[in-house]
């Protein structure tokens, strides 16, 4: 399963037109154990950089990540 | 390679204009450039064009022979030039090597952006297609979220406060309040830009630019034949477009622009200066955290000192290092095609001593930086008084 931690994140509460029914949102960019960063969306728990989040599913193309 | 001059300047107001359309307002910005420098429409030999995404928002595409051909300028090259929120800029560095190279003599180089008649929404998602469509913005990324991205790791790396980024907001909308053509021309205090609408934690509303219409245009020729135009040429000392990758997520390190300090080092050897002889500047703070960015970025202060250099008053119109007289894309407004003309156009004010109430005393040097996307794009030119 993918993990990583936390590079930089952000809660979106300006969504942009096909996102306004899911804001406000947290979105993370993830420095990947495997090397690389991905931008994801958070599950769950708030997260701040630092933290170690593991991959949860990917839904219509989203990878959503959450709290390790 | 020719030394090439600015011997005219064209400006619209920017703002939210429900009566104008695109080209009305592109036609406008030309029509007064081309006063400005006593050229007529029939000496123009090139005509260049920013302009993000017009078709996107208005529907109309083959924009610069519909926008020449309105001037009556016909017969001659007509191009759009996108690269984001630096088309202008872009534009303008392709204009230049025109001249310089000696393919023409009078070009007209142009940016026009007409926003307003898009929901906000609409307009977050248009402004969204500069990113990366496959990766963040799949996700759910726009532009505010890529910056407060940027923002929250230059707070985790350097210690930049809220403060820090709300001082730049204040000082930009104080020298806004200054300018005739400003979108917002009002005075904010610290406490407004802090306890503002949350667009995009940390980010609130009074740390992004706005959604605005206008246009800009200036005019350039070789320097050798600028006397012919004008007495008061300013020339191109220096200029640099560089490029980086699209997604925020390629980049190594999100706290610099490595695009913007690239182009700066071309431009600072090209016009044979260095950061600390650069007397003013209009940089592209789309929020409040790309202001901070682009004076670390352009060597104006050193890594992380961007934020304390804010907050302690020293780019205001009396500080050491003046940023942003105009008021910046955060209190003049940012129809993003026409950002990057339009600062060279603020520039040339004070170059040329007519920025009214906010004339610098020391006006001899300016630089502008024009950014595209989270800084796939940047430009960077230095204009002097000849």
């Amino acid at each position: 399963m993918k993990s990583g931690l936390v590079y930089t994140e952000t809660v979106v509460h300006a969504a942009p037109e096909q996102f306004v029914a899911d804001a406000p949102y947290q979105l993370a960019i993830v420095s990947l154990e495997d090397g690389g960063r991905l931008t994801v969306r958070v599950d769950g728990e708030r997260v701040a950089i630092g933290d170690r989040v593991e991959f949860v599913e990917d839904r219509n193309g989203i990878s959503f990540f959450r709290k390790a | 390679m020719r030394p090439v001059a600015i011997i005219g300047i064209g400006k619209t107001a920017f703002g939210a204009f429900p009566d104008r359309d695109l080209r009305s307002l592109a036609v406008e910005a030309g029509e007064k450039c081309l006063a400005d420098a006593h050229v007529s429409p029939s000496q123009v030999e090139a005509y260049y064009l920013g302009n993000f995404a017009g078709p996107s928002f208005v529907g109309q595409n083959h924009l610069a022979p519909y926008i020449a051909g309105a001037m009556g300028i016909t017969g001659v090259p007509a191009t759009r030039f996108e690269a984001a929120c630096a088309s202008s800029g872009s534009a303008f560095y392709h204009a230049v090597s025109s001249v310089a190279a000696g393919l023409n003599d009078i070009v007209l180089v142009a940016g026009v952006e007409k926003m307003t008649s898009q929901t906000t929404p609409k307009v977050t998602e248009i402004l969204a297609g500069a990113g990366d469509t496959c990766g963040e913005v799949r996700a759910g990324a726009t532009f505010p979220a890529l910056f407060a991205m940027i923002a929250r790791r230059h707070m985790y790396q350097y210690g930049t406060t809220r403060d820090m980024l709300a001082s730049v907001a204040v000082k930009n909308h104080e020298n806004g309040a200054k300018n005739p053509l400003a979108h917002m021309r009002k005075v904010i205090t610290m406490e407004q830009a802090l306890k503002g609408k949350p667009i995009s934690e940390p980010l609130t509303v009074f740390d992004c630019s706005l959604i605005s219409d206008g246009a800009a245009a200036v005019l350039i020729v070789p320097f050798e034949r600028a006397s012919e135009f004008t007495d008061k040429p300013v020339k191109v000392l220096g200029v640099a477009q560089t490029s980086d990758y699209v997604a925020l997520d390629q980049k190594d390190d999100i706290t610099t622009f490595r695009a913007v300090a690239a182009a700066a080092q071309k431009a600072y050897k090209m016009a044979g200066v260095t950061a600390q002889d650069i007397q003013f500047a209009e940089v592209h703070d789309c929020f409040t955290i790309a202001e901070i960015i682009a004076i670390e970025d352009l060597g104006f202060v050193k890594k992380g000192d961007g934020g304390p250099y804010e907050l302690a008053g020293c780019t205001r119109l009396t500080g050491p290092l003046p940023i942003n007289t105009s008021g910046g894309l955060k209190s003049k407004g940012h129809p993003v095609g026409a950002t990057g003309v339009g600062q060279l156009c603020d520039l040339v004010l004070q170059l040329r001593g007519e920025a009214g109430e906010r004339q610098l005393a020391k006006h001899s040097l300016g630089l502008a930086q024009n950014l595209g996307g989270s800084g796939a794009t940047a430009v960077v030119t230095i204009l002097g008084v000849a």
